[in-house]
């Protein structure tokens, strides 16, 4: 715990410049949406206390909004307004609109009737008394929905950071993905803090009395307009191109410290989340982004992968891993799980990764169609000589493995299948197998090299030169360690890669990433 | 003067007010009277269009409403409401200022103005700078009244004005509002339901049912001259007392015997003729005097009489007054 406070005291320290700049940011986007957000919520609130017919479908859409997950709301701002802070903004004004208008309106509609009558029958016009009688006596519960509206921005802005915002979700995002402690709680303890601290001053606020409240009236906005200038829209550079990492990918030495270390690749670079990334890229946004090389969206949105001529990225072979216990009991499983060895190359991957993640064609059927093209597909035996335990991990390429493991068990061995999918991240399927839960399930070289065996920088060097160094070394130590057997590699190699559009990778001569580098130099 | 004529509100099907018609007289003092929901807000707000009327008009000095910018109608016309209405972000400067500032005064005019009507309605100036929450119901209402005042508008509307206040507070207040030489010069037309107060402070009285008058007269004609039942059950159950108030000691002068002869020996009070017998009985029952004795100044005359020939008096007078 010690130790703990302690590193994470010195990845503060470490990191005291980009921590500062990200909790202005930070500040900055939570502000501005707010000004903004009471520039439009305090008249919309005031005009349906005047139309009331209105106020249901106001309040309505302004609700409906609210109820959009955050994440969802920034996807569907790339589309009409790019990434960066534009649509962050956009959205951050959007959720913090329902909690201003709604208490502006039942503010003034709380106003007592009494006093708004005295006002009117002592001579004062529609606008004196929204000015002199209604708003000020609105005021407390106008500054409540202020109040809700700072806490749900600076909570919503940690998201900012995966449309490339920037913002304290950068540390956050990074370290939830590096699985980096330190990381998340530099980001998450200032965003923790950031909401107190602005709760309190406006509870604060919301407190004084009428006979101060006149002072705070003018020294209000003056604060908050000061507060957005914190945010130094950051410009984006002309010409060159323009980079999306994930804030796992920013934080990794088979990242983008490898690209700037072993490439000297300087590309004017944004943090974004890997669900928008590859939209951005497609919608030119993006140039040049972080990616999977098997993934779907690289067929789905016309990307190429640039080849990684220095070998920066560890290689994900993936293979099936068996508790050695397991191929004693049943001695045709080694066989039959390497019927699928070397049969899946990268592009056929991406293919069926494209059929069930952006055709929504099932798992099952996609297995069963490759199984059935490749003449592997046989009827199943119906036998009932144990039970033979498939794992997966949590995504869709997972899942189109266990279901071809499983049709060749059944097809090819007189043992009946259970299937376990979805578990999670590598640590839970892992664990799954070593306690017994499971039997086997796909697994990636790279991953075992640095999420489960988690070796040494040194070795990490050596042993990732090529895909058979690697799978070497994680079976020696698996069996020794482990008692757990690789089978036989599939084939496809599911590893970090540079991506760029196509068409602009072919216009540009584009195929490796020395090239990136040189054209970058060059311009 | 204020002229209503032949007036009606509904709120859906609700005739709140059904063809209302009355008269105040330049510096009279009229009161609308009523049981709850009778229609007699409504009637009050709608002088200064605080609502419109269905039908109808209503002139003040001659001049229909109608023909007047809102704004400009009520800024001449003072309003005090059931619940004050104070404005609870305002100190009671503020508040009192509010008409003024409307009006574009300079700030010692208003400042003046207001100082002065704080001393006739007995509030210590050092009240002007706190909050309405911090003054009690009372001192509440004396702020609603300065607001409406200060202006000096001829005219003055008044929604149950007293309604929030305790028994003795209010009869304490009625003493001021009757000796306060402001209201004087004003037109008032005042709302309450309570009998006693119409009585005290009305010169005439409107009385209301279900959005329509009833009556309209002193309150002597209502008393001895009451049109129907409902006039007379409406004032049954403080009929002696309303009575007491009502009758003065000059209009039973002619009922009083001059030369009547008091054996008993004992002390004597006493008596004005302008006071009523209630006056003359609650003293009476505190000082327990042998003998009365009434001066008419007017007329410089003076006639000392026992307690039990003024109530034989009294009692003549009701029977004539019954059987004209
Ligand atoms: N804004 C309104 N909408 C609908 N109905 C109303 C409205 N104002 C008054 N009424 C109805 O009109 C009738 C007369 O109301 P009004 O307020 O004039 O009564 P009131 O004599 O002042 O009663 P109270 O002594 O209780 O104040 C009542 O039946 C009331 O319910
Ligand atoms: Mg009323």
């Amino acid at each position: 715990m010690n130790e703990q406070q302690q590193t994470l005291w010195q990845f503060i320290q470490q990191q005291s410049g980009k921590l500062q700049e990200q909790t202005l940011q930070h500040i900055g986007l939570t502000f501005i949406s707010l000004c903004i957000a009471v520039l439009v919520g305090l008249p919309l609130g005031i005009l349906i206390v005047r139309r009331k017919r209105l106020a249901g479908l106001v309040l309505g859409i302004a609700g409906v909004l609210q109820t959009i997950p955050s994440i969802a709301l920034l996807g569907f701002m790339i589309p009409l307004l790019g990434i960066g802070p534009k649509p962050a903004i956009v959205a951050l004004l959007l959720y913090a609109l329902l909690p201003i208008i709604r208490n502006t309106y039942t503010g003034i509609l709380g106003v007592d009737p009494a006093v708004k009558e005295a006002a009117l029958a002592m001579g004062m016009s529609k606008w004196q008394i929204l000015f002199k009688v209604e708003l000020p006596l609105a005021m407390p519960v106008i500054f409540a929905g202020i109040r809700t509206a700072t806490v749900i921005n600076v909570g919503v802005a940690t998201l900012a950071s995966l449309i490339a915002a920037g913002g304290l979700g950068e540390f956050i995002f990074g370290g939830i993905s590096l699985n980096n402690t330190n990381m998340i709680l530099a980001g998450a303890i200032p965003s923790a803090l950031l909401a107190v601290i602005f709760d309190l001053l406006l509870s604060m606020v919301q407190k004084i009395s009428f006979k101060k409240l006149k002072r705070v009236i003018y020294v209000f906005p003056i604060l908050l307009i000061v507060l957005c200038l914190f945010y130094i829209v950051p410009a984006k550079s002309e010409g060159k191109l323009v980079a999306g990492f994930t804030p796992e990918f920013m934080g990794r030495q088979d990242g983008d410290l490898g690209l700037r270390s072993k490439y000297g690749l300087k590309i004017h670079t944004i943090v974004i989340s890997d669900a928008v990334m590859y939209k951005a890229a497609f919608e030119k946004h993006l140039d040049v982004i972080s990616g999977y090389s098997t993934d779907g969206r690289l067929k789905a949105y016309d990307l190429v992968v640039l080849d990684d001529d220095k070998h920066i990225f560890p290689p994900y072979y993936a293979a099936p891993i068996v508790r050695d216990d397991v191929l004693k009991k049943f001695p045709d499983l080694e066989p039959t799980l390497n019927l699928l060895a070397d049969k899946i190359n990268d592009s056929v991957m991406t293919v069926l990764n494209y059929r069930t993640d952006y055709l929504h064609q099932s798992p099952e059927r996609v297995a069963k169609d490759f199984l059935v093209a490749n003449k592997l597909w046989r009827p199943e035996k119906g036998g009932s000589d144990g039970i033979v335990r498939i794992g997966s991990k949590i995504f869709g390429e997972q899942y189109i493995l266990a279901n071809m493991y499983s049709m060749l068990i059944k097809g090819y061995t007189d043992h009946e299948v259970s299937t376990k999918t979805g578990l999670g991240g590598t640590k839970i399927c892992f664990d799954a197998l070593t306690n017994n839960q499971i039997d086997f399930y796909p697994e990636y070289t790279g991953t075992g090299l640095l999420a489960i065996l988690q070796a040494s920088p040194k070795t990490v060097n050596e042993v990732t030169v090529n895909r058979d160094s690697t799978y070497n070394y994680v079976q020696r130590q698996f069996e020794s360690k482990y008692q757990i057997k690789w089978l036989k590699p599939i084939g496809f190699n599911n590893a970090y890669a540079l991506m760029m559009r196509q068409q602009q990778a072919r216009q540009l001569r584009i195929k490796t990433i020395s090239n990136l580098k040189q054209f970058l130099d060059r311009k | 003067m204020i002229k209503v004529d032949n007036v009606s509100k509904h709120f859906g099907g609700v005739k709140a007010v059904d063809g209302v018609s009355f008269e105040v007289e330049s510096q009279e003092n009229l009161i609308l009277l009523g049981t709850s929901g009778c229609g007699k807000t409504t009637t009050l707000k709608m002088i200064n269009r605080l609502i419109e009327p269905a039908s109808g008009s209503i002139y003040i000095d001659d001049k229909n409403i109608m023909d007047q910018k809102p704004e400009i109608l009520r800024r001449g016309i003072g309003y005090v409401l059931q619940n004050n209405g104070l404005f609870p972000h305002y100190t009671v400067a503020q508040n009192i200022a509010v008409v003024p500032n409307l009006l574009k005064w300079d700030k010692q005019k208003t400042e003046k103005r207001t100082a002065e009507l704080m001393e006739k309605l007995h509030l210590d100036a050092s009240y002007l700078s706190v909050y309405p929450n911090e003054l009690s119901g009372g001192q509440q209402q004396r702020i609603g009244l300065a607001r409406a005042l200060v202006s000096d508008p001829p005219v003055l509307l008044m929604d149950e004005p007293f309604g929030a206040l305790d028994n003795v507070t209010r009869s304490k207040i009625h003493a001021e509002f009757k000796a306060l030489d402001e209201l004087k010069r004003k037109t008032i037309i005042m709302v309450t339901h309570d009998v006693q107060e119409a009585f005290e402070l009305g010169d005439r009285i409107c009385l209301m049912d279900k959005g329509k008058i009833i009556q309209s007269g002193t309150p002597a004609q209502l008393l001895f001259d009451p049109v129907n039942d409902f006039v007379k059950d409406f004032l049954k159950e403080q009929r002696l007392l309303l009575e007491f108030k009502t009758i003065t000691v000059r209009s039973l002068w002619h009922l009083l015997p001059s030369d009547e002869e008091i054996k008993e020996v004992g002390s004597g009070i006493l008596v004005n003729n302008k006071d009523n017998l209630w006056a003359v009985l609650e003293r009476a029952t505190f000082l327990k005097p042998k003998r009365l004795n009434m001066v008419d100044l007017e007329n410089k005359e003076a006639k000392t009489v026992s307690f039990e020939s003024l109530m034989a008096a009294f009692y003549q007078y009701k029977n004539h007054q019954a059987h004209e």
